[in-house]
């Protein structure tokens, strides 16, 4: 006699509910396992055969996974930092202060603020590791090139970050760093052959419409300066960078997989 | 053998299907393209407009700042929050400098006892009169142009308008306030 707890498993298991989410059954043979892992949205990020030499660690030093596992961090913390934090002039610096005293849990900035420094590291270890394994070289040159866009991405990321406790620190660095953008050929005001853009005697770019101004929304770093910063930090930068890490990891595997010693 | 002859019908009136032509569907095709470049076009210039607001909600760069006679020698700092200028009366006249730091942009302080201008950010020193002599900073601090109104004799000050001394602008008669 069929045991009952058997009988309850074998309807568990015919059921439309479990059939519809498990769709190849017990994967028990190399094509069920390949069928399962494509079927799945979550497994199929994963390549389906991982060649040996792409889990050595002193080779890979991990330093990629390393990047994308920070950028889950600081996605997941800066989800919930923002539950508390008000990106005006009023309330920024004070709502800062408060994460750190009034909230439970009251370490969460410091994991988004070292977590962020551990990212930029991160990617410039990455970085370092495929130049000197050269796996920059063809076919993956063009990878390469979504990696340095990425790095830039963080890099950005880290910037616009910088402004959002709204302390001396932070706008002063934002105001030296943002100078920079006064420097932009052609639509900063002091940028290279910015001046020959004029109509007889009138400057056709200003201080109020030059790339500088466009970054702060105002000719210095204030309230229009801090919610710009906010809003790329939180939502602009992120969809980009996460739109080029699909792109990064699709040309890793489209390119022979994560590259071994040859 | 003989050979036949074949009429063969023009490329651009030939019928593809519904009654369309070749030339009639390149027609629209071109329509339909150019209609959307421009739509883009107008859409991406709207974008980047939008960025650019029609009021600015910031001090303005024209100022009245009150009557010569109520600024004693030295510098005065009256103005420097609110406008980002430092009045300053010598023995024969007025100028107002512009309180940003000519290296990359931070706000200076005044530092009475030592006499001097000292930037926070990265250590440029400037003199009562603005020329730099310590620190990164590459040249003097700006001085915004300076006049009196002719209705009520105050000082007004435009930073709009600056004058460098490195162009040998600071002698333009714009550039300070004589004082008899």
């Amino acid at each position: 006699m069929v045991p009952r707890w058997r009988q309850i498993q074998e309807q568990i298991v015919a059921s439309q509910i479990w059939k519809s989410i498990f769709r190849v059954g017990v994967p028990n043979t190399n094509r069920k396992r390949v069928l399962a892992m494509l079927g799945n949205v979550v497994l199929h990020l994963h390549p389906v055969k991982t060649r040996k030499s792409g889990v050595k660690m002193r080779y890979t030093w991990c330093a990629g996974g390393v990047t994308f596992f920070l950028f889950l961090v600081l996605t997941f913390t800066g989800l919930l930092l923002m539950f508390y934090y008000r990106p005006t002039v009023e309330y920024a610096f004070v709502d800062i202060l408060d994460l750190r005293e009034q909230v439970p849990f009251g370490i969460m900035r410091e994991v988004h603020r070292w977590g962020a420094h551990a990212m930029v590291i991160s990617v410039w270890i990455h970085m370092f590791r495929v130049f000197m394994t050269g796996s920059y070289k063809p076919p993956r040159e063009f990878n390469w090139v979504i990696g340095v866009l990425l790095l830039v991405m963080t890099l950005m990321l880290s910037f616009t970050g910088y402004l959002l406790p709204w302390d001396q620190l932070a706008i002063w660095a934002i105001t030296v760093g943002s100078n920079m953008a006064s420097a932009t050929p052609l639509i900063g005001i002091q940028g290279p052959a910015t001046g020959l853009l004029k109509i007889g005697d009138i400057p056709l770019v200003t201080s109020t419409n030059d790339a500088r101004f466009g970054l702060l929304g105002g000719r210095f770093v204030g309230a229009g300066a801090l919610l710009r910063f906010y809003v790329l930090h939180c939502v602009g930068i992120p969809l980009i960078a996460a739109f080029l890490m699909a792109v990064h990891f699709w040309r890793v595997r489209k390119d022979g997989g994560i590259s071994g010693p040859v | 053998m003989a050979t036949v002859e074949k009429q063969v019908p023009s490329p651009s009136a030939e019928v593809l299907a519904d009654g369309l032509t070749r030339r009639s569907t390149l027609k629209w095709m071109t329509a339909a393209w150019l209609g959307f470049t421009a739509a883009t076009v107008v859409g991406l210039t709207a974008t980047v407009r939008f960025l650019f607001p029609n009021v600015l909600f910031e001090p303005p760069t024209r100022f009245k700042a009150g009557d010569p006679s109520t600024y004693s020698p030295g510098v005065d700092e009256r103005w420097k929050e609110k406008f980002g200028v430092w009045i300053v009366r010598n023995t024969e006249s007025i100028y107002a400098l512009v309180a940003v730091c000519v290296h990359l942009g931070c706000t200076p302080n005044w530092l009475a006892a030592q006499n001097k201008f000292k930037c926070p950010c990265h250590g440029s020193g400037y003199y009562v009169s603005g020329i730099n002599f310590e620190g990164p900073a590459p040249r003097p601090l700006e001085r915004a142009e300076i006049s009196l109104s002719p209705e009520d004799g105050q000082i007004i000050v435009d930073k709009a308008t600056r004058y460098l001394y490195e162009r040998g602008q600071w002698s333009d008669p714009k550039a300070f306030v004589k004082m008899v």
